[in-house]
């Protein structure tokens, strides 16, 4: 582990980037220049990153020691560097999405839309890199007041009555109930920080542990299990490159990413077997999977439908870590980067119909799919990989679940797992044969539908190749959640 | 200038130049702005020399006129106190840069009038901060109050009579604390503050007049720091003082009052006494200071105007740090005495906000606040900042104070205090989104005076408004950044011994 | 009983300086005319003052004004003199409360040109008009 510098560059070139953003305002392209420079340089610096990380090593930063025991520091690790790549990496193609998108519609504020973008991509990589749940705490909440403004866009009377749920959830729950937590967690172990094995064991009892384990997961909100999930449909009021990227890839991941931290790194899986605490994740994720997914079915809005599928997706990520055993693990982390890229695309598309053809409903939707056939085609192939099916990534990530399932005699959980792709499928294939083979309901509000300007396909085209890709060259992804895993 | 005369500079150099201000003043209406920026920074550079002393060389104390202690007035610089003396230093040049401003829109006739009771309050201040002397600390305090009650009456509407009702609960205070004084006179025979700290735990067989004396001089002073339920002047008195009073004394007044509840604690009696022999004591007050933190968040949430609700926030603040030093452990002090910094630091920087918006809106009705992060937005930047300390979200100070709060109630079993700290956190939040929510989303009001039409809506602050509070912005940030050294090398030395 | 009714009598002074305070306070309180709290508040603090005096008088003590000659010769008998040092913290005392009260009544001064009454009654319905 050596200390450098570099950590702290990834986080800040787009936190001080926004300076440059803010201060173009008169010129959309020298602004539009500097974010999709900043995207670019901080997929450059954290991929820089990533030798070191596979070889074993990593890297570390003191910003300021603050608390007696608990710095702010950054550090790069396997799980960070894992997370960091793909929200860096998916931020690039947003970036360009978003420019196309604010464009087409002539959005206003648009200046303010990228610098708060730019602050919260910051805060997600700053989660990643944390060294400690202090830093991660900090980092959490600019991510949460970040994005208000980037939810509440619109400024209209759905957004502000949106905007109030949505800092309620993430607010309140980290006041109230994520704090209380990370003040236990100090008193119990005398230090925040994220170790291999993690620092509580021997010093919990089974019944502390399990009331630390679920104001831990209710107090990150941000991963939307049920019930603090309300503010995600709601903040589907955003601009939908906000809704793709933020609430597809990195407000919901970051929540996600602190519970495994926190599993992996505070609990650590050896103490959680012990009190058998697993069961606490399990049963909480299988409520919120098979849940939401019955309540993806019942809705006819596109962007709260996959609001609903996000909502239960992540929670394979905390079942998969639940369950205690390495299949199931690695599943669990898997389904980020796969879900990362699949719901990236979904949302994406949602934005390409609403750009081209103004629509949100999906029973306004028939036919739509042979005027955009891109579209819908990367739409297809990205709902396959979240459904699981071969040969996109997702499969990879569920069959690891089921097989962890397995491998800790939870037959339960497979019912679960699959009971759930099954509703998966449901709610999305609709989607795509209406597309296809219905017929359009209005004749004449057809006029030039025509596909969506090439910014916008560009990058839901690539991301919807990757989740095809992630099939067939898993490798890195694997490579680092062995880390993790086992270091 | 020999070095252990800097700190007579801080006291002293505001005093000159109120007196310099009051006899020039009426023919040099110029003359206000320098001599008043010349006054405070000198001070603040006085005090930034003693604070650096303090801090390599350890405390010191200085014997005004010679007269040896314990007959003659002591001025005892330690770590606490060299700390206080260079927020106050440094809270007043930042604040008086924006009074300057606000008092030519204010009160234009009477510039040098309100400048001179301005700089001997700091004066009065800064003496508070340095005096080991029992009774000293008594008239400095009733010279900043005077100072405070003719600052208020300079308000307008209703602020001359809640300036008598200040005098009045404020003599009553300021009288108890004296009755204190004067029952430890009787007992000991002195009023030096080392000399007291010594004498007192030799004394026995005297403890119902010893504990007379301690509730007075307890209750005394909580009146003056508007602690629960002896808060009942502040809201008023607050709200209606001139904008470029109230952010000198809003920042800084219930602070230091709370120092000198420490200093009466520890440097007169010792914390054997409050928390060993009288254990039962500590949790009433601790109670107390929890139900006065919740209360005083409840009523914040009642109000309609910015000022009077920051007032209420100011009134839930002071039951933080009482309730942390009562506490009885070292975490609960070190919070409580983190939380004399940034408290000041995130009330000042709240203050100079609402000054600046009322300069550009006119009065502080949160109708009157619609869509000013379009407006203002370097002004709304900075508030924002604020509140995110209030509510205590880091990096800001405010969240640091909160944690050693935390912990410290946490250890002492304190469950009441902890929840009315999280309570007041939440509560805090809403209060703060409410007016940020207003800010962003309401349009200005079409024929609210400063919409030009036109023009574009965008009419920021004056840059004498908006300078300090950016600067204390930062600082909220930077000051949050340093609570580490700050509490190894300050505030760890301020805490008793054996703690 | 007995005891206790001559500790009371020995210390009649204290006890009418308590008396004072209880008249101030209740004048401070519970008056509404504005200028009837003030004098209460000066009650009040004089009471204060009245009792420190009386922590420095000593039986038989003289005043402590002193003649030099005598005092070079013979020294100081501390005994026979009243102790002095509350009596000048009392005429600081003094001097703040005189100055609170010169603020107090410019104060009231200006109520009285703003609302044209000094009763606190009045004057707040006059506010909420």
């Amino acid at each position: 582990m050596e200390n450098s510098f570099w950590p702290l560059a990834a986080v800040l070139i787009s936190l001080l980037g926004a300076v440059p953003i803010l201060l173009s305002d008169r010129r959309p392209n020298l602004r539009e220049a500097w974010t999709v420079t900043i995207a670019l340089g901080k997929f450059a610096i954290v991929a820089s990153l990533l030798p070191a990380v596979l070889a074993g090593g990593g890297y570390r930063f003191t910003l300021a020691e603050v608390l007696p025991g608990v710095p702010i520091a950054l550090r790069v690790d396997a799980m960070g560097m894992y997370f960091a790549l793909v929200a860096s990496f998916l931020w690039i193609g947003t970036s360009v999405y978003s420019i196309g998108y604010m464009r087409a519609l002539r959005e206003h504020d648009q200046t303010r839309y990228f610098a708060c973008f730019a602050v919260a991509i910051a805060a997600t990589i700053g989660v990643a890199f944390s060294e400690n749940l202090l830093t991660l705490y900090l980092f959490y909440e600019m991510l949460s007041l970040s994005t208000y403004p980037l939810v509440t866009h619109k400024q209209d009377a759905e957004a502000r009555a949106s905007g109030r749920r949505y800092l309620t959830y993430l607010l309140g729950s980290s006041v109230a109930l994520l704090l209380p937590a990370m003040i236990l967690t100090y008193i119990l172990a005398g230090t925040l920080d994220f170790t291999t094995g993690g620092i509580l064991s021997g010093r919990i009892d089974a019944s502390t542990a399990a009331v630390l384990l679920v104001l831990f997961v209710f107090g990150f909100a941000k991963a939307a299990v049920m019930p603090m999930h309300a503010w995600l449909p709601a903040a589907m009021v955003a601009p939908t490159p906000v809704s793709s990227f933020l609430h597809g890839v990195a407000v919901v991941k970051v929540g996600v990413f602190s519970i495994l931290r926190i599993v992996f790194f505070v609990f650590g899986t050896d103490l959680l077997a012990e009190l058998h605490l697993g069961v606490i994740l399990t049963a909480l994720a299988s409520v919120t999977v098979l849940g939401a997914s019955l309540v993806a079915l019942t809705q006819d809005n596109l962007k709260r439908r996959l609001a609903y599928s996000t909502i239960g997706q992540l929670s394979y990520m905390i079942l998969g870590a639940g369950m205690l055993t390495a299949a199931g693990m690695t599943g669990g982390l898997l389904h980020l980067s796969m879900h990362a890229f699949g719901k990236i695309t979904l949302f994406l598309c949602a934005g390409a119909i609403y750009i081209a053809a103004h629509k949100s409903n999906i029973s306004e939707m028939d036919g739509l799919g042979r005027r955009m056939p891109v579209t819908y085609a990367a739409f297809f192939l990205a709902s396959l990989s979240i459904i699981g099916m071969p040969p996109l990534g997702g499969f990879l990530s569920k069959w690891s679940l089921v097989v962890g399932a397995i491998d800790g005699g939870q037959l339960l959980l497979v019912a679960v797992v699959l009971v759930s792709s099954l509703l998966n499928a449901a709610y999305f294939f609709p989607i795509v044969y209406r597309g296809f083979f219905a017929r359009a309901a209005e004749e004449n509000g057809r006029e030039e539908i025509r596909e969506a300007p090439l910014l916008c396909l560009v990058p839901l085209s690539v991301t919807a190749l990757f989740c095809l890709a992630l099939f067939i060259w898993p490798s890195l992804a694997l490579e680092l959640i062995q880390k993790v895993l086992s270091p | 200038m020999s070095f252990l005369n800097l700190h007579m500079y801080a006291l002293a150099a505001p005093l000159v130049g109120a007196m310099l201000l009051f006899a020039a003043g009426r023919f040099g209406r110029r003359l206000v702005m320098p001599v008043v920026l010349a006054a405070l920074s000198l001070s603040l550079a006085a005090s930034v020399l003693v604070f650096l002393e303090v801090l390599t060389a350890g405390p010191f104390s200085y014997t005004v006129g010679n007269w040896e202690a314990p007959w003659g007035i002591e001025l005892v610089v330690d770590h606490l106190g060299a700390l206080v003396n260079l927020l106050i230093a440094s809270v007043a040049l930042t604040a008086c840069v924006s009074s300057l401003r606000r008092s030519s829109a204010e009160l234009p006739e009477r510039r040098h009038q309100f400048f001179t009771l301005y700089l001997i309050l700091i004066a009065g201040m800064h003496g508070l901060a340095l005096t080991g002397d029992a009774f000293n600390l008594y008239v400095l305090l009733e010279i900043t109050s005077i100072t405070t009650y003719g600052l208020i009456a300079l308000g307008k509407g209703r602020a001359p009579l809640s300036s008598f009702n200040y005098i009045v609960m404020g003599s009553i205070g300021a009288c108890f604390y004296l009755l204190g004084i004067g029952y430890l006179y009787i007992l000991t025979g002195t009023l030096n503050m080392a000399d007291l700290h010594r004498i007192i735990p030799l004394l026995d067989g005297r403890g119902a007049a010893l504990a007379t004396a301690f509730a007075f001089l307890m209750v005394g002073l909580w009146i003056k720091m508007a602690f629960f339920p002896l808060h009942v002047w502040l809201p008023n008195a607050y709200t209606d003082m001139p904008d470029g009073a109230a952010v000198l004394i809003a920042p800084l007044m219930t602070k230091v009052t709370v120092f000198l509840m420490i200093r009466v604690m520890f440097s007169i009696f010792s914390p054997v006494y409050e928390f060993i022999q009288h254990m039962a004591v500590q949790h009433i007050i601790v109670g107390v200071a929890s139900v006065g933190i919740v209360c005083a968040s409840a009523m914040a949430l009642g109000q309609k105007d910015l000022r009077r609700m920051l007032t209420y926030i100011i009134i839930a603040e002071v039951g933080y740090m009482v309730g942390g030093l009562w506490l009885a452990n070292a975490k609960g002090m070190t919070g409580a005495i983190l939380h004399i910094v940034n408290d000041a630091l995130m009330t000042l920087c709240l203050f100079l906000a609402a000054a600046a918006i009322a300069h550009r809106t006119g009065a502080l009705g949160f109708e009157r606040l619609g869509g000013l992060y379009r407006r203002m937005p370097l002004t709304m930047a900075a508030f924002t900042v604020g509140a995110l300390s209030m509510i205590g979200v880091p990096p800001t100070c405010g969240f640091f104070s909160k944690w050693y709060l935390l912990l410290g109630g946490i250890e002492a079993g304190q469950w009441l205090y902890v929840g009315a700290l999280i309570f007041s956190s939440l509560v805090n939040a809403v209060l703060f989104f409410r007016i940020i929510e207003i800010a962003y989303f309401r349009t200005p009001a079409e024929d609210s005076p400063v919409h030009e039409p036109g023009k574009g809506p965008r009419r920021e602050a004056p840059q004498a408004l908006l300078q300090p509070l950016v600067v204390t912005a930062a600082a909220l940030i930077g000051v949050g950044l340093a609570t580490g050294p700050l509490v190894e090398r300050v505030i760890r030395f301020a805490l008793p011994v054996g703690y | 009983m007995d005891a206790m009714l001559q500790e009371i009598v020995a210390k009649y002074n204290y006890w009418i300086y308590v008396v004072l305070m209880m008249i101030g306070f209740y004048a401070m309180i519970g008056k509404s005319n504005l200028v009837k709290k003030l004098i209460g508040m000066n009650i009040f603090q004089t009471a204060i003052i009245l009792m420190f005096i009386s922590a420095g008088v000593k039986k038989g003590g003289g005043i402590p004004i002193l003649d030099k000659q005598a005092v070079l010769e013979r020294g100081v008998e501390a005994a026979s003199i009243v102790n002095p040092l509350p009596h000048v913290l009392m005429l600081t005392a003094i001097v703040v409360s005189v100055s609170v009260t010169g603020v107090a009544l410019a104060i009231l001064q200006r109520i009285h040109g703003l609302y044209g009454s000094l009763e606190e009654d009045e004057i707040l319905e006059k506010i909420d008009r």
